[in-house]
């Protein structure tokens, strides 16, 4: 597999309502969310929480295919943590055999564990796979914009990480690269126990530390060149502006969490 | 005449199951025969640096074959492995894969993955070395010292060294001076006729593949679509440009002489052909 195809948190561009949507209000509602779904106590409340995000990934047409293969990774957390909760929860015993002991509580908790998780995954997908990454930061940056008053110096932060998210595929490519030309002439990077595969890194990590340095150094040149000297006065080429569907979604995000709150309030 | 590098019905898929697919080659086939000079020209993003990273198993074909010396290159992983050896392959700005801390350690890096005895790689590196013009006194010092284009001899000797039976090398002279380019131009034609070696020169240059090359082959969309002798590919001006590619410089110029009525053979592409045409039609001009 070429290292162009990992999917790492990215982004599949689009034409919905929330591709559309303002960042910030994507990720007010993501917060939110995961607030309610912290609040969600029993099968009415994660009833709703299920339907929620089931109506935000018909809106975003991302193909379930595309989730499914983003909760890979996790999928060993997702099973320890079932494990541990259906074991260990104390209550009344349905099932007993030598040291193990399953309650019917334990099922329970094991099932929305496992759906909290779930759906965790599931929304912070996509938001990202929904949002451009630059605009997720400019979305961040005015979001913590109030933080400036105590000095947190918001404006360098996010210009770190656009910067960051711009060369991800720059030196996933680059890497990509290094690693043909350095196969061409014979290297190894597969066969071979630990230590002959850390010292087969050298012939690429050697190159692409040089031109990480090379393009930093560049940029930083062309970035003097148009003169940038910081957050003061900078105006934008993407205004963020909310809309009607933001701020819906936002009072939609808010009622979810009073509603869900007060309904677990209820042991519901 | 002998093939030894041949594609059948090769087709590559870029991404494949996602947004992001693309065809970079669609049911190519494509042979270089043996010790020919081969012109590769296409437009960027045409599938050319695609189609040659499928000469040495680099990349794998989503479906078709690669046969090198008749056999499938991905036969096993043994003869994969072989094949990298005999088709040596130089990356665009391959200046930038240097790595080790003297130019003698970086050329050794192919012949040592070879595993030749050390005699046999010091005799590699010095003829590699000599090869692309560098002095003796070079392979002490560390690549990074160097000027661009003396790196870049440095990465084409790294290949050179390993002896391919083809040398493939993907827009060898980008960003050169005009000295530099002709003087590489010539270190490959070297190595060529020293070791009657394949040579295939990917490039978007008319002017350089057109003084270099005995056979061209143009890709484009996937496809190659026009192959042939130089003369027989620059005959067909209308559908290289409809291909974004041109035909070289001298040989526009001749065109344009035609349409103007003078009457002259127009399948030029060098500046020493162009001499000879234009003397041969003053001589007969002088003798009406």
């Amino acid at each position: 597999m070429a290292l162009r195809d990992i999917t790492l948190g990215q982004y599949f561009p689009g034409n919905t309502v929330v591709h559309r949507m303002d960042p910030r209000s994507k990720l007010i509602f993501v917060v939110l969310f995961i607030i309610a779904l912290f609040l969600a106590r029993f099968l009415v409340t994660y009833g709703i929480m299920v339907i929620t995000l089931a109506l935000c990934i018909l809106l975003s047409r991302v193909k379930l295919s595309i989730i499914l293969k983003g909760m890979k990774p996790v999928l060993l957390i997702i099973v320890i943590t079932a494990i541990l909760n259906l074991f260990y929860t104390p209550g009344e015993p349905i099932a007993q055999f030598w040291i193990f002991r399953i309650s019917r509580e334990g099922i329970w908790s094991a099932f929305f564990m496992v759906l909290r998780i779930i759906m965790l995954i599931t929304c912070t997908f996509l938001l990202t796979y929904t949002t451009s990454p630059i605009l997720l930061t400019d979305g961040l940056e005015k979001l913590m914009g109030p933080l400036k008053a105590v000095r947190v110096p918001v404006h360098e932060l996010s210009m770190m990480m656009s910067i960051a998210l711009r060369f991800i595929p720059t030196l996933i490519e680059e890497t990509d690269k290094i690693m043909s030309a350095q196969r061409a002439r014979g290297a190894d990077f597969d066969t071979g126990n630990l230590m002959q595969k850390a010292r087969a890194l050298v012939p690429l990590l050697v190159p692409l530390f040089i031109s990480a340095f090379r393009r930093a150094d560049e940029l930083a040149i062309a970035m003097e060149c148009r003169c940038y000297h910081g957050g003061e006065g900078r105006t934008r080429l993407r205004q963020l502006r909310y809309r009607r569907s933001d701020i819906s979604a936002i009072i939609l995000s808010v009622l979810l969490c009073v509603l869900v709150g007060v309904l677990a309030r209820f042991g519901l | 005449m002998n093939a030894i590098l041949q594609t059948q019905k090769l087709t590559h898929i870029y991404s494949a199951g996602t947004p992001f697919e693309r065809v970079a080659l669609d049911a190519v086939d494509f042979t270089a025969y043996r010790g020919e000079y081969l012109g590769i020209i296409g437009h960027t993003g045409s599938g050319k640096s695609t189609l040659i990273q499928h000469f040495n198993g680099l990349l794998r074909p989503a479906s078709g074959q690669v046969l090198f010396e008749g056999r499938d290159i991905w036969a096993s992983k043994e003869h994969t492995r072989t094949v990298r050896f005999q088709v040596g392959l130089v990356f665009q700005y391959p200046e930038y894969q240097l790595f080790e801390e003297t130019v003698y350690r970086d050329i050794a890096f192919g012949p040592k993955n070879m595993r030749l005895d050390g005699k046999e790689i010091d005799r590699r590196v010095r003829k590699a070395a000599e090869f692309v013009g560098l002095k003796p006194d070079v392979l002490d010092k560390s690549p990074f010292e160097l000027s661009g284009g003396q790196k870049r001899r440095v990465a084409i000797a790294g290949v050179i060294a390993m002896e391919p039976k083809v040398l493939v090398l993907d827009e060898p002279t980008a960003g050169l001076d005009p000295v530099g380019v002709s003087s590489i131009l010539s270190n490959i034609h070297d190595y060529h006729v020293a070791n009657n070696a394949t040579v295939i020169l990917v490039s978007h240059s008319m002017e350089e593949v057109a003084r270099s090359v005995d056979r061209l082959v143009v890709v484009s969309d996937a496809l190659i679509p026009l192959e042939g002798t130089p003369e027989y590919v620059f005959s067909h001006d209308a559908e290289l440009k409809s291909m974004g590619l041109s035909v070289p410089q001298i040989t526009r110029v001749f065109h344009h002489l035609r349409e103007m009525g003078v009457n002259i053979d127009p399948s030029v592409y060098t500046i020493g052909q162009a001499k000879a045409v234009i003397l041969a039609a003053l001589g007969r001009k002088g003798a009406v």
